[in-house]
C-alpha cells in the first residue's frame, strides 16, 4: 500500500469514528426515551393525571405536581419576561459604552454559569426567610425568575440586534423619540426572537429541581395549590421523590411522570418553532 | 390689529402646550430609561445577593469551625453524633463524578465538533447540530432516573462489584448531558478558523484528517480549551444526577465504583431533611455552597477570559 493511500485510509477511518461520536449522544438519547416509554406508558391514564400522590404506587398520581408546575411557570414568566426584555432593551438600545455597562454584561455572563442550586440558597435566604414568603409558589417562581434571567436577556439581545439599523434611523428621521422607536418599530420586529428566548428560558425553568428543593418545596402534596402563597410541589420534584424510593411500582410512576414532563417540554418547543415561523414571514427586507 | 393680537396669544398658548407636551414626553423618556436601567441592574443585585447570602451564613460557621479543620479534616459527618467538618470528601466526590463526565464528554464532544465543522455537508450539519442540542434540553432529573435505573444495572453486568449508588454511572450520564456544551462551543471555535489556512494545507497535499488535526485544531485550541473549562464548571455544579445516582456517603476515594457524595448532593440532602435553620449543621450547606460558588466562578472567569482573547485574534 502506498504512502498516500495509507494516509487516505486513515482519514476515512477517522471520519467514521468522528461520525460515530456525533451520533453516539443521539443513540443514548433514543435509548433513554425508549426505556422510559417502555416503563412509563403503561402508567399513563386519566387517573394518573388527576390523582394525588399516595403511599400505594398503583394509586399515586401527579395532580398536585402538575398544578404546581403550571402555577410556578405562569408566575416565573410573569416576573422574568418583562424584566429580561427590559434589561435587554437597556443594554442594546440605551447603554453607553462605559465601565458600568461592562460590569453588567460581565455579571450576566457569569450568572449564566452559576450552578442552579446556588440560586436555591439565595431564594431560601432572600424570598423564603427575609421576605417571609415561606415555602410558597411565589418564592419558587421568584427564585426561578432570577435563574432564567441571563438566558432571557441574552436571547432578547440577539433578537434586538437582528433588527436592521435603517428601521430605527427612518423612525428617528420622522421625529420619533427613542422609546417611540423601540415601542413601535424595534419591538414588533424583534418579537419572534424574544418569544423564542422566552420559551427557551421557560423550558429550562420547568425542568429545574435542585433550587426548588433547596427553598423547601414539598415532596408530598395531597391538595390543590389555590394561590401564589400556597405550598407546592412540581413535576421534577415528584419524579425525584419516586425515583428515590426502592419499590419498582414508584419507578414506573416516575417514568410516567417523565413522559408527561417531556411531552409538555416538546409541545412548548413545537409552539415556539411554529410561532416563530408564522411571525417571521410578516417582516421581510 | 386686534385680530393679530388674538392670534398671537393663541399661537403662544399653542406653543406653550406643545412645550408642555414635549416636556412631558421628555420626562416619560427619562422614566422609561430609568426603569430599563433598573431592570439591567437586577443581575448585579443578584450577584451581590448571592455573595451576601453565602457570606452571612458561612461566616458564623467559620467562627465555630476553623478553616484548618474545614480544609484538612478527612471526614465529613456534620449530621452524626461524632461531628467532623472536613470538606475534602465532598470535594473528592465532586471531582470524581466530574472527571468521569469529562473523560467521556471531552473526546466525544471534540470529535463531533470536528465532524460537524470539517466533514459534514451543510444539510447533515443542519440536522445533526440542533439534534445534539436536544441532549442539553432534557431535564437533569430525567438523566438521574436514567443513571440509577438504566445505566447502573447495565454496568453491573460488566463490573459485578459496582455499588448500587456509584460515581461511575452518575459521571457517565452527566458526560452524555454535557457533550453538546463541548461540541457546540468547540465547533464555533473550529468554524472561526479562516478557510485560507485550510486551503493552504490542502494545496500542500494534506488529507482532510491532516488538515483537521495539524492545522484547524491547533488554531482553535483556545476556544476548545474554553469549552472544556465551561463543561467542567457545569459538571461541578450539576446536582440532580449525582443526588439520585451517586449516593449520599461522603467518602474520600478515587474509586468510581463506590458510593460517594458531591457538594451539590449534600446541599440537597440537608434541604430534604429536618435540620433546623440557624443551627451549625444547617449552616454547613452555605459553607459548602460558598466553596462550590468559588470553584465555578474561577472556572467561568478563566473560560470567559480565554474566549474574549481568542475573539480578538481572529478579528
Amino acid at each position: 500500500m502506498g504512502h498516500r493511500q495509507r494516509r487516505e485510509l486513515l482519514g476515512k477511518l477517522f471520519e467514521g469514528i468522528a461520525l460515530a461520536a456525533t451520533v453516539f449522544g443521539l443513540l443514548v438519547l433514543a435509548f433513554l426515551l425508549l426505556d422510559v416509554a417502555r416503563r412509563g406508558l403503561g402508567v399513563l391514564s386519566w387517573s394518573f393525571l388527576t390523582s394525588y400522590p399516595s403511599r400505594f404506587p398503583e394509586q399515586a398520581g401527579i395532580r398536585s405536581a402538575l398544578l404546581g408546575t403550571i402555577w410556578v411557570m405562569a408566575l416565573t414568566a410573569l416576573f422574568a419576561v418583562p424584566l429580561g426584555v427590559a434589561a435587554a432593551i437597556y443594554l442594546e438600545e440605551y447603554a453607553p459604552r462605559n465601565r458600568l455597562t461592562r460590569l453588567i454584561e460581565l455579571n450576566i455572563n457569569n450568572l449564566a454559569g452559576v450552578p442552579s442550586i446556588i440560586y436555591g440558597l439565595l431564594g431560601l435566604e432572600l424570598f423564603v426567610r427575609a421576605l417571609r414568603l415561606e415555602r410558597s409558589i411565589l418564592a419558587g417562581a421568584l427564585t426561578l425568575s432570577l435563574l432564567v434571567l441571563p438566558i432571557l436577556i441574552t436571547a432578547s439581545r440577539e433578537a434586538l440586534r437582528a433588527v436592521p439599523m435603517s428601521l430605527r434611523e427612518a423612525a428617528f428621521a420622522l421625529g420619533a423619540t427613542r422609546w417611540q422607536v423601540i415601542r413601535h418599530q424595534v419591538l414588533p420586529v424583534a418579537f419572534p426572537g424574544i418569544l423564542t428566548g422566552m420559551i427557551l428560558a421557560l423550558s429550562r425553568a420547568i425542568g429545574e429541581t435542585a433550587p426548588l428543593i433547596t427553598i423547601g418545596a414539598l415532596t408530598f402534596v395531597a391538595f390543590d395549590p389555590r394561590g401564589p402563597l400556597d405550598k407546592f410541589t412540581v413535576l421534577p420534584i415528584q419524579i425525584f421523590n419516586w425515583v428515590s424510593r426502592p419499590q419498582a411500582g414508584f419507578h414506573a410512576r416516575a417514568a410516567g411522570a417523565i413522559l408527561v414532563l417531556l411531552a409538555v417540554l416538546l409541545s412548548m418547543n413545537g409552539l415556539a418553532i411554529y410561532l416563530r415561523y408564522r411571525l417571521q414571514r410578516r417582516y421581510q427586507w | 390689529m386686534g385680530l393679530t393680537a388674538r392670534s398671537a396669544v393663541e399661537i403662544s398658548k399653542a406653543r406653550l402646550q406643545r412645550g408642555m407636551a414635549a416636556r412631558w414626553r421628555e420626562w416619560g423618556e427619562l422614566a422609561v430609561q430609568a426603569l430599563l436601567f433598573f431592570a439591567a441592574m437586577v443581575s448585579v443585585f443578584t450577584t451581590i445577593g448571592i455573595v451576601a447570602v453565602l457570606l452571612v451564613e458561612a461566616l458564623p460557621f467559620f467562627q465555630q469551625v476553623s478553616l484548618k479543620e474545614f480544609l484538612l479534616d478527612p471526614q465529613w459527618t456534620p449530621l452524626f453524633a461524632q461531628k467532623h467538618f472536613g470538606i475534602m470528601p465532598l470535594v473528592a466526590g465532586t471531582f470524581l463524578t466530574s472527571a468521569v463526565a469529562l473523560a467521556l464528554a471531552m473526546p466525544v464532544g471534540m470529535l463531533s465538533a470536528v465532524y460537524l465543522s470539517e466533514y459534514a455537508s451543510p444539510r447533515v450539519r443542519a440536522v445533526l447540530k440542533p439534534a445534539l442540542e436536544l441532549l442539553a434540553g432534557v431535564p437533569t432529573v430525567v438523566y438521574g432516573y436514567f443513571a440509577l435505573l438504566t445505566v447502573t444495572p447495565l454496568l453491573k453486568r460488566i463490573i459485578p462489584d459496582l455499588e448500587t449508588f456509584n460515581a461511575l454511572s452518575a459521571g457517565l450520564t452527566m458526560g452524555v448531558m454535557i457533550i453538546p456544551l463541548i461540541s457546540s462551543l468547540s465547533e464555533d471555535a473550529l468554524y472561526a478558523v479562516p478557510s485560507s489556512l485550510r486551503e493552504a494545507a490542502y494545496a500542500l497535499g494534506a488529507t482532510r484528517l491532516e488538515v483537521a488535526v495539524r492545522v484547524v485544531i491547533p488554531a482553535a485550541l483556545s476556544g476548545i480549551a474554553a469549552s472544556f473549562i465551561l463543561a467542567a464548571s457545569r459538571a461541578v455544579g450539576e446536582t440532580m444526577i449525582v443526588a439520585i445516582a451517586a449516593g449520599q456517603r461522603p467518602t474520600l476515594t478515587l474509586d468510581p465504583r463506590r458510593a460517594i457524595e458531591t457538594m451539590t448532593a449534600y446541599i440537597v440532602q440537608v434541604s430534604l431533611g429536618d435540620t433546623p435553620h440557624g443551627t451549625l449543621e444547617f449552616r454547613t450547606i452555605f459553607a459548602v455552597g460558598l466553596v462550590l460558588f468559588l470553584i465555578t466562578l474561577v472556572l467561568n472567569l478563566i473560560a470567559m477570559r480565554i474566549i474574549e482573547r481568542y475573539r480578538e485574534v481572529y478579528r
